[in-house]
């Protein structure tokens, strides 16, 4: 149990004082401190500009450090090649267009593992499984333009999930998903989840936020400025506010409800309903 | 009165046999707000093209039926003629934006000038647009220096110089934060409330809708398969996420509830609606 525990504690990620400057000189990062935990699903949310992608491109070596330190695994992210640390970080763009090169799904999804030099058996099983995972292993000799926007951004998915990363970073996935595809973007979230890797979901939608995330980290300007459980953020309104952001409907509900003493973790429709349906 | 008249639409993309659009009627009323939802690969952004005429005259394709706008039918009349009656806004601002604006009083007089209004009025226009879409003292600003939300307004002001009567707008928030939702919706509701806009609006967040259209057409697989009013449309959750709809949560919530036996009235669309059954129900 307290070898567990531990575990748990060390974290994967690790960021002390992280600064970043664009060649522009434009700060876009201003001390960031930060630890991702094994297992834990963490969303970041805040505006666009607020820096949500600057600071998670640090993850993977897409970005280095202009001052401050990023830890992956222990090995300094600024001292390794990307391809080093995509072992462990995995990253899925926003947009599908920026990652996508292969004349079918199967192809598309080999690609990284083969590079990463996993062996054939291992390729062929985390193709399968992870084609399976988003749904789209039925369509594996289809060709990535054939399928529909949806569709394209749950292949990237399957892409990251292939090379069976530690982390797996998710950056707005919930842009152009209808009913079916937020569901199963939260499928694959709590499936990844199970097998203890870590997920950090950069998202607007912030119903699907509360789905998911334990741990949400709020950005604004350069800062994170809210770093805590998901309803206690999520029912801040204030904070929320000042990072431009506006809770979903079924929580502004729950707040109007507070003075019946309905409690404000009750962030989403299934849980607000069944604590109604005990009354 | 109607303003759009679609019969018998058919249509298929260049270099491919599948029909993406299968035999679509319906008429648009003028002054309405129509909004139109379906999950992904539905057909209802190409619906949206044929409408202003970039499908047939630009793209392409193997188009039947007819699209008639305010008397215009779209196959006769090119589409110069017909954006003077019908302007179109897209996801991406920055794909509108013409590139050779250098500030946001040059990117909205871009399209008058190629129409050759007189340039008092072009002035006036612009001033107009920029401060129905509150963009007033923005005019010397870099369109690309803008954040999503003010470049949406900016693409909405460069249409509305045009003086369109209908606007189509095809997701219009999907690139933008929660707050650029919010700022641009607003402007949306005001093109019907305040300016007698005629507004169809291609969007799958039903908050949005419910607040705004008084009529929502749902199409699946390149028809469309309901018509009514957002409360008769998005009080029917199972029908909603059959056809890949996401549902608004206080409405879900209700329907959860009415399975236990615990929910007796209509379903609400609003925070209000429901806080007062809620209410009623369980706190009185």
């Amino acid at each position: 149990m307290d070898q567990i525990k531990n575990e748990k504690e060390e974290p994967i990620i690790k960021i002390r004082d992280l600064h970043f400057s664009y060649p522009s000189g434009y700060e876009a990062l201003k001390g960031i401190n930060l630890n991702i935990f094994k297992g834990e699903v963490l969303a970041i949310i805040g505006r666009n500009g607020a820096g949500k992608t600057t600071l998670v491109k640090h993850f993977n070596g897409l970005l280095k450090a202009t001052s401050g330190e990023v830890l992956v695994n222990g090995l300094n992210a600024k001292e390794h090649a990307v391809s080093r640390l995509a072992k462990i970080v995995g990253y899925v763009f926003q947009n599908p267009a920026d990652q996508i090169f292969s004349s079918n799904l199967w192809d598309e999804v080999a690609f990284g593992p083969k590079n990463l030099r996993f062996s054939k058996e291992e390729i062929d099983s985390n193709v399968e499984n992870s084609l399976k995972m988003v749904g789209l292993l039925n369509k594996k000799d289809t060709h990535p333009y054939d399928l529909i926007f949806s569709e394209r951004k749950l292949l990237c998915i399957a892409s990251v999930l292939a090379m069976d990363p530690q982390v797996i970073i998710i950056d707005e996935p919930e842009t152009g998903q209808d009913y079916w595809g937020i569901k199963k973007l939260i499928e694959i979230i709590k499936e990844y989840e199970s097998i203890q890797r870590s997920i950090v979901l950069i998202s607007h939608n912030l119903a699907l936020v509360a789905e998911c995330a334990e741990r949400v980290i709020v950005m604004n300007d350069g800062k994170i400025v809210g770093d805590t459980f998901t309803p206690d953020i999520l029912s801040n309104i204030e904070m929320l506010s000042k990072a431009r952001l506006k809770p979903p409907q079924i929580i502004r509900l729950t707040l109007g409800l507070s003075k019946w003493n309905v409690p404000k973790e009750l962030i989403t429709v299934r849980k607000l309903a069944k604590y109604l349906s005990g009354l | 009165m109607s303003l759009i008249e679609i019969s018998d639409l058919y249509y298929s993309y260049p270099g491919f046999e599948a029909k993406v659009l299968k035999g679509i009627t319906v008429n648009i009323d003028k002054g309405s707000f129509t909004g139109i939802v379906g999950p992904c690969g539905a057909g209802k952004t190409t619906f949206s093209l044929t409408l202003n005429g970039l499908i047939p005259h630009l793209i392409g394709g193997k188009m039947t039926g007819s699209v008639v706008v305010d008397g215009l039918n779209t196959m006769e009349h090119p589409i110069a003629d017909l954006s003077l009656k019908i302007g179109m806004i897209f996801q991406d601002p920055r794909a509108q934006l013409s590139g050779s604006g250098l500030t946001v009083e040059e990117e909205v007089a871009f399209g008058l000038q190629n129409l050759g209004v007189p340039r008092e009025e072009i002035l006036e226009r612009i001033s107009k647009a920029l401060i129905d879409v509150g963009l007033s003292g923005f005019e010397e600003r870099s369109p690309f220096e803008l954040s999503g939300g003010e470049q949406q307004r900016l693409a909405i002001a460069t249409v509305l110089a045009m003086e369109p009567d209908i606007f189509i707008l095809d997701e219009p928030f999907a690139q933008l934060d929660p707050m650029g939702v919010e700022e641009v919706a607003s402007i949306v509701g005001e093109l019907n409330k305040k300016f007698g806009k005629t507004v169809i609006l291609v969007e799958n967040n039903t908050e949005i809708l419910a607040n705004f259209a008084d009529r929502i057409l749902v199409m699946e697989a390149g028809k469309i398969v309901a018509d009514g009013s957002p409360r008769e449309i998005f009080t029917d959750i199972e029908y909603l996420e059959n056809t890949g709809v996401i549902p608004l949560q206080v409405t879900e919530l209700a329907h959860l509830l009415k399975k236990e036996g615990k929910w007796d009235k209509e379903y609400p669309l609003t925070e209000d609606e429901a806080l007062k059954e809620i209410k009623r129900i369980f706190f009185w």
